[in-house]
């Protein structure tokens, strides 16, 4: 009888041990994104412009610098922020200054941003700024898309190919 | 009571349920560790198998675990399953384990080791257990795949965000797939090496669970595998978010919140319960007693300390006072716990030597072995009656208000650390009519080796022995632990009552012929 009691608590503890682990290894399910909406991410990395235009030394300047170092030219290493605007159906959807990366700021600046918007059709825009202007974009697309729920785009940029594409 | 006195006791009052059912030796409360090991081996040997089918390639990834799932489902399909249901059963025991061995106190002193190395272990298990979400290329994994690669891409270490290789097809790399794939291989190879650092200073470390509980969960195992095969969620399509994914609880907890909180703030989180984790020994640093020390006078280089210290404090080293003996032994403070099992394995640790001062070979400085015999002797002269008892009770045990005017209490950190010529010295020179000793519940002691290393020198298997003239039927364990109050109460009672029908010990007094020492109470 004992055995019996033992034999089925222990039987007991092992069911309830593996419906435990069954059950949670893969439930209850979890929604991330509203599955009736539609993601959009931007995502590139692009070197902006130089900080100032290459300029010429002086022969004064020239003799300053140790004969090894000499070259005519002076350009400077540090690269530009870039200005990224995001706009849906005309409304701002963002708007982000992105930093050169590297410690002495002469690398790419990097993209990474996600938006989550109604399925259907839009008008998207996306414009940047990598020069050293005061107002106005160096590249700009806009495009009509028809999304549909739980599509994912994409907005890439390479400058080898003409700038904005949308993936 | 503190409040860990609370848990411990709320603890050991489950513990005892599981002992009901599975008896104290195959109670899997006391072999989370063991079933650590043997799930990461089930977790091995089936992923050893599923590589043989597997498609390291993203593009044939996906298809490679549905034909094992589908087509094969009676061998390598159980093996999935065996290899996902494995993963999470090693998450469920390791944090038990734990959660355990915080709340017994068993992680500071010269305890630290294996818990500060735990918290490594805490990072391989979870990097080993996502990047095997990652390689079955399902929704899943592509969920997996952006929302770490999202996570990592908030520390400011990597030039281009990682999360850009899993964004859309035309970006897609197959390299970076590949190296995921190298990744869930070499990582639990790593956690396999740092398990092993994990026990390295545990003698005799529980790294097998008996052979019925091994079988038990196995055989579980592999019915929750047939009954609820582990299945994909779809191939990942990059063209589409999966909006809803069935997460693993035990493995993905942390995911839900990427997508409410900053990377950043998470890698704070968890940055900062790793540390707390990982310091948690010194929060308060332990106070103790002074290590077990050698005296080389007594010492005889015999090496029997040595073989019973569980912590592999003591190593035998070349002789250094000229005594012709080749060795001696040597504690190393850093590892020693004061558990007092070396003194109890000495064989120089004999209260009959006629020398005027009692000194063991080694011995615990703040319990020397002449303190422990003056204060039997003295604890016992305060009885009345004809009927004496001795409990020699650890620090484990709940012995507080069991004296009365026959019964006096002597506590011992361990009750490995008696040394049997002590029992055979109180009871045949009648100083006691009976010696309990009261220890932690069977199957967990607290010093991990002491009650059985007690219970093999009583029953005469393990060296120093008991010796054959001391009447067995006069020596009674009771292994109930913090929570055994009332066992221990009504145990020493009856105890009692069977030592007055014995009457008072007279040499030559034999006990039933191959009676076990003692009897051992499982509760
Ligand atoms: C793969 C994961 C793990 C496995 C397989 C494992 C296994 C083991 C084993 C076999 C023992 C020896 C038990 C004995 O023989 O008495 C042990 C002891 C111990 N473990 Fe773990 N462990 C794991 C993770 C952890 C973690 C994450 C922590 C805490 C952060 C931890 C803390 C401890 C402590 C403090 C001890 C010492 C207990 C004592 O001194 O009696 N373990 N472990
Ligand atoms: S007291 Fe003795 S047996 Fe216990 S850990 Fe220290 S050296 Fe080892
Ligand atoms: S058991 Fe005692 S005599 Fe033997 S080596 Fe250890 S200290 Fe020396």
């Amino acid at each position: 009888m004992l055995r019996i009691l033992r034999g089925s608590a222990q039987a007991l503890a092992y069911a309830a041990f593996v419906a435990f682990i069954g059950y949670f290894s893969a439930s209850p399910s979890y929604t991330h994104t509203d599955p009736d909406k539609a993601l959009i991410r931007l995502s590139f990395s692009h070197a902006g412009a130089p900080v100032r235009p290459c300029r010429r030394l002086t022969q004064e300047e020239l003799a300053q610098l140790a004969p090894n170092m000499r070259k005519p030219m002076d350009c400077p290493r540090e690269r530009l922020a870039l200005l990224v605007e995001v706009t849906l159906d005309g409304q701002l959807l963002h708007r982000g200054s992105l930093p050169p990366s590297g410690l002495r700021g002469d690398g790419s600046s990097t993209a990474y941003e996600r938006f989550t918007v109604d399925a259907g059709r839009h008008s998207l825009g996306v414009r940047m700024r990598d020069t050293p202007r005061e107002s106005g974009f160096d590249h700009q697309r806009e495009w009509q898309i028809d999304l549909k729920p739980r599509q994912s785009v994409m907005i890439d940029f390479r400058s080898e190919t003409g700038g904005f594409k949308l993936l | 009571m503190n409040p860990r006195s609370v848990v411990r006791q709320a603890l050991e009052r489950v513990e005892s349920g599981f002992d009901a059912a599975f008896g104290a030796r195959l109670n899997p409360l006391y072999q989370l560790g063991a079933l650590g090991w043997f799930f990461y081996w089930i977790v091995a040997v089936s992923g050893l198998y599923l590589y043989v089918f597997f498609d390291t390639g993203i593009e044939r990834a996906y298809a490679s675990v549905e034909y094992m799932t589908h087509e094969q489902w009676y061998a390598a399909g159980v093996m999935r399953s065996l290899h996902r249901y494995a993963s999470d059963a090693l998450v469920v025991v390791v944090l038990l384990h734990l959660a355990r061995e915080f709340v017994l106190d068993r992680y500071r002193g010269a305890r630290w080791f294996p818990w500060f190395v735990g918290t490594p272990i805490l990072w391989l298990i979870y990097a080993s257990g996502i990047s095997g979400y990652w390689v079955v290329w399902d929704k899943l994994a592509q969920y997996v795949a952006v929302a770490t690669a999202e996570w990592l891409d908030a520390l400011p270490i990597f030039g281009e965000p990682i999360a850009r290789n899993f964004l859309h097809e035309s970006v897609l790399s197959g390299r970076f797939f590949t190296l995921m794939v190298f990744i869930h291989i070499a990582v639990p190879l790593i956690l396999l090496l740092v398990m092993w650092i994990h026990i390295s200073r545990h003698t005799h470390a529980r790294s097998n669970p008996p052979k019925a509980l091994a079988i038990g969960s196995l055989a579980a195992l592999v019915v929750l595998a047939l009954a609820y095969p582990a299945v994909s969620q779809g191939p990942a399509n990059l063209n589409e978010v999966p909006a809803v994914v069935s997460l693993d609880w035990f493995y993905l907890p942390l995911y839900p919140l990427f997508d409410r909180y900053s990377g950043l703030a998470l890698w704070g989180l968890v940055g900062g319960v790793t540390l707390l984790l990982a310091l948690l020994p010194w929060l308060p640093p332990k106070r103790v007693s002074a290590a077990a020390t050698v005296h080389l006078d007594n010492c005889n280089g015999c090496g029997r300390c040595e073989a019973d210290c569980p912590y592999s404090a003591i190593t035998m080293v070349l002789r250094t006072d000229g005594a012709p003996f080749s060795q001696q032994a040597q504690v190393d403070d850093g590892r020693c716990v004061r558990c007092g099992i070396c003194t109890g394995a000495c064989p120089t640790a004999t209260p009959y030597r006629r020398r005027s001062e009692l000194v063991a070979g080694i011995e615990l400085p703040q319990l020397s072995m002449q303190s422990l015999r003056d204060g039997t002797v003295a604890a016992v002269e305060k009885l009345r009656g004809d009927t004496k008892v001795i409990v020699y009770a650890c620090d484990s045990a709940a012995a507080r208000g069991l004296e009365n005017d026959h019964t006096a209490v002597v506590n011992v950190p361990c009750v490995g650390h008696l040394p049997p010529a002590l029992l055979d010295f109180t009871l045949t020179r009648r100083h006691a009519d009976g010696v309990l000793l009261a220890g932690c519940r069977r199957g967990d002691c607290a010093f991990r080796l002491g009650i059985d290393w007690t219970e093999q020198r009583l029953a005469g298997l393990r060296d120093p022995y008991l010796r054959k003239r001391v009447p067995r039927e006069r020596i009674h364990c009771v292994w109930a632990g913090f929570d055994g109050r009332a066992v221990l109460l009504r145990e020493a009672a009856a105890f009692t009552e069977r030592l007055r029908s014995l009457g008072s010990f007279k040499p030559g007094e034999r006990g039933p012929a191959g009676a076990p020492a003692g009897t051992m109470v499982e509760n």
